[in-house]
């Protein structure tokens, strides 16, 4: 299905969860990567801040609702993916992305920032093996 | 207000997901698809929200941590490992598939849970078992 190129709006949200990045840093000293947060949530406990990132996360759900209360209508929004692939895919990104360290926002928007070399290394790889996966699913497959 | 505050970025961060359109799965996957670019069909709307947020970031980064200290800590904590290891291309090799096969990395797919769908609440489920298995793995590493 075909998506329409949103080049303002994507600036626009990028910019945002930029802004919520930073703020992260400034006000708790933590880099904003989902993954890392959302397993923290989760036992074992190493430190006592779980509370947080379960408020984090809370916030995370909402966007959807934040966004249809300020502009009237909810945003668009299509799985047409079987729930056997979404669910293999599911154990992949979370296994991957906590063994990794981090996701696309730790390693793509916080740790690239940070001019961090492992980022970089992560972003390039999980770029290469995700447009690989969509290479084989829509076009050999 | 430590937590509030924490509410309230995550929301920000949230929100900007929606904005940016990469709460749609179906967004994100045909941004993936490079072989539609002479084919037609191409969105390279992610690399707008990627190139947003680096950009806000990199320069808020240089700002904030000019400070002696976090408002609510005592202390920055900033990731410290350099060496290119096994996890840091392995990890993000599977986490890639995943990604490629249903179009969520973890942000969207819980900004997807706020909008209700069924197949949304089996991916984090599947996500948050998939992430317990990397973290019990990665700490027998550490002992070990």
């Amino acid at each position: 299905m075909l998506t329409e190129f949103t080049p303002w709006a994507s600036l626009v949200g990028g910019a945002m969860i930029g802004i919520a990045s930073v703020a992260l840093m400034a006000t708790h000293g933590r880099v904003a990567g989902i993954s890392g947060i959302a397993v923290r949530m989760l036992p074992p406990y190493l430190d006592s801040d779980a509370a947080g990132r379960v408020l984090f996360i809370l916030g995370l759900i909402l966007g959807p609702l934040a966004y249809a209360t300020v502009t009237g209508a909810w945003a668009p929004f299509t799985i047409a993916t079987s729930t056997a692939v979404l669910i293999i895919g599911g154990l992949l990104v979370g296994f991957g992305s906590v063994w990794g360290n981090g996701c696309t926002s730790g390693h793509g928007v916080c740790g690239m920032s940070r001019l961090s070399t492992r980022s970089f290394v992560a972003v390039g790889t999980f770029m290469a093996t995700a447009a690989a996966t969509v290479f084989i699913t829509r076009h050999l497959i | 207000m430590s937590l509030l505050v924490q509410f309230l970025i995550g929301l920000l961060f949230g929100t900007g997901l929606v904005v940016a359109g990469m709460s749609d799965p179906q967004k994100v996957l045909n941004f993936l698809d490079f072989a539609a670019i002479p084919k037609g069909g191409w969105d390279p709307s992610l690399a707008f929200v990627l190139g947003g947020a680096v950009i806000v970031t990199f320069i808020g980064y240089r700002l904030v941590l000019r400070r002696d200290r976090p408002l609510f800590d005592a202390k920055f904590h900033i990731p410290t490992k350099k060496d290119i290891d096994l996890p840091i291309i392995a990890g993000p090799a599977i986490f890639g598939i995943g990604w490629g096969l249903a179009g969520f990395c973890p942000g969207p797919a819980f900004t997807a849970l706020g909008t209700g769908s069924s197949q949304a609440i089996m991916f984090v489920i599947a996500m948050l078992v998939g992430m317990v298995a990397a973290r019990m793995f990665a700490l027998r590493q550490i002992k070990t």
